[in-house]
């Protein structure tokens, strides 16, 4: 694998991560990590939009006039959304109805937009879709993280399996409610970024 | 009915506040909210855009995409179901919306216009007015409903965005923690507004 290629699609992880560090895409992050298995439909979801987005603008970036370039790129978002949201309602119809608007709103999510413009607009196809992949993953890995912890603390489980047992249901584990609620998820990207810039200085604001 | 849209309009400011008990237009609200006077203007653009476009999308959704909504054409046209194109539809007229009222605010509150500057062409990516668009497709509002939780959340979105960049205006003279500084403490302040906010959840109306 090429130098730039591996770049592309590793720096987006930990170095250049779009949650923690660019600050995009945090809305959606929140709302659909209550359980770790809408966490991981969700990721896959962005991840698809972003790097087909990424590829389909970049193909066509040089005959995108520049004062219209914004309703262009969020005219393909919208319609690989669509997309996207179709072939949920297909195939994981409880997860979507779960997703309810966070999945239409991928198309206002800031990564995929930010994306689209920063990085699109100016480079090739091929690196462009493995930008894509890779900021995908990089939203994904935070959202994986939150979600794990949410279900983890708030219920008890993973993926629906009880992983420790409550103690309304004879176990030991007293559930802790705030993390379910919103001001958990908070918290918790709160103290995910503190870890992050302490292990990576150069990251931090002063 | 009074009573049911002032409930409604309670809900939507503080019970459902957008930004804090769903997340949207998190963006800006935490890049947009280091100064209380941008954030009062940003606030003031973003209530204004969702008063307008939430019953403009309400519309489109009933008489143009909804299953059957295009009956009012002739009855050749009642099984057609336009609902999948909804996000395009709606980010369109969102666009479109706030392009309008950039142009009409040019025209005639110049004042306003300059004020609001850079944050009105923003708020068409805000995902507080797609998401309240998308909400209330998803609660079947009416349409006196739908202005009335546009204007709502976009009242408690305001309230929050002012509050948090008030906080962050007083916090510029504490001592946090390297690592924490900027964003790290921005979502613990946003989590523990978000706590505050909840204790509206026991509001009956």
């Amino acid at each position: 694998m090429k130098v730039a290629h591996k770049k592309a699609l590793f720096d987006p992880l930990f170095n250049d991560n779009p949650i923690a560090s660019q600050v995009l895409g945090i809305c959606s992050a929140l709302a659909v990590t209550t359980k770790l298995e809408t966490s991981v439909v969700m990721s896959l979801a962005v991840i698809a939009v972003l790097a087909l987005s990424n590829f389909s603008i970049s193909v066509i970036r040089n005959f995108i006039p520049p004062s219209i370039r914004i309703i262009v790129q969020l005219t393909i978002i919208a319609s690989l959304v669509i997309v996207t949201d179709q072939v949920l309602q297909a195939f994981v119809f409880d997860i979507s109805k779960q997703l309810s608007v966070f999945v239409g709103l991928i198309i206002t999510n800031c990564i995929v937009m930010g994306r689209a413009e920063a990085y699109a607009m100016q480079n090739p196809p091929v690196d462009s879709f493995l930008d894509g992949i890779g900021n995908g993953l990089g939203y994904s890995l935070i959202l994986l993280i939150v979600g794990f912890f949410r279900e983890l603390l708030g219920a008890g489980k993973l993926f629906g399996y009880s992983v420790m047992p409550l103690v309304t249901e004879g176990g030991w584990y007293q559930p802790n409610g705030l993390m379910v609620l919103a001001p958990g998820a908070f918290f918790l990207i709160g103290i995910f970024i503190w870890l992050l810039r302490n292990f990576k200085p150069e990251l931090r604001e002063t | 009915m009074f009573e049911h849209y002032l409930s409604l309009a309670v809900k939507a400011i503080f019970v459902e506040n957008m930004a804090l008990a769903f997340f949207l237009g998190m963006c800006s609200f935490l890049a947009v909210s280091k100064k209380v006077d941008t954030a009062l203007g940003l606030g003031a653009a973003v209530t204004f855009v969702l008063t307008i476009t939430a019953p403009l999308n309400y519309l489109l959704y009933t008489f143009l995409l909804k299953e059957g909504a295009m009956s009012w054409l002739g009855p050749q046209f009642a099984s057609i179901d336009l609902s999948f194109l909804r996000f395009l539809a709606f980010i369109g007229s969102i666009a479109a919306a706030v392009q309008i009222v950039e142009m009409v605010m040019d025209k005639f509150a110049p004042a306003l216009y300059s004020a609001l500057g850079v944050f009105l062409p923003l708020i068409a990516v805000n995902c507080a007015i797609l998401g309240a668009a998308l909400f209330i497709v998803e609660r079947d509002y009416t349409l006196g409903e739908s202005t009335v939780f546009g204007l709502g959340s976009g009242i408690g979105f305001w309230l929050a965005i002012v509050a948090l960049a008030a906080l962050r205006e007083k916090m510029t003279y504490s001592n946090v923690p390297l690592g924490l500084r900027g964003l790290g403490i921005t979502f613990i302040v946003t989590g523990l507004m978000a706590i505050g906010f909840m204790a509206f959840a026991g509001i009956q109306l």
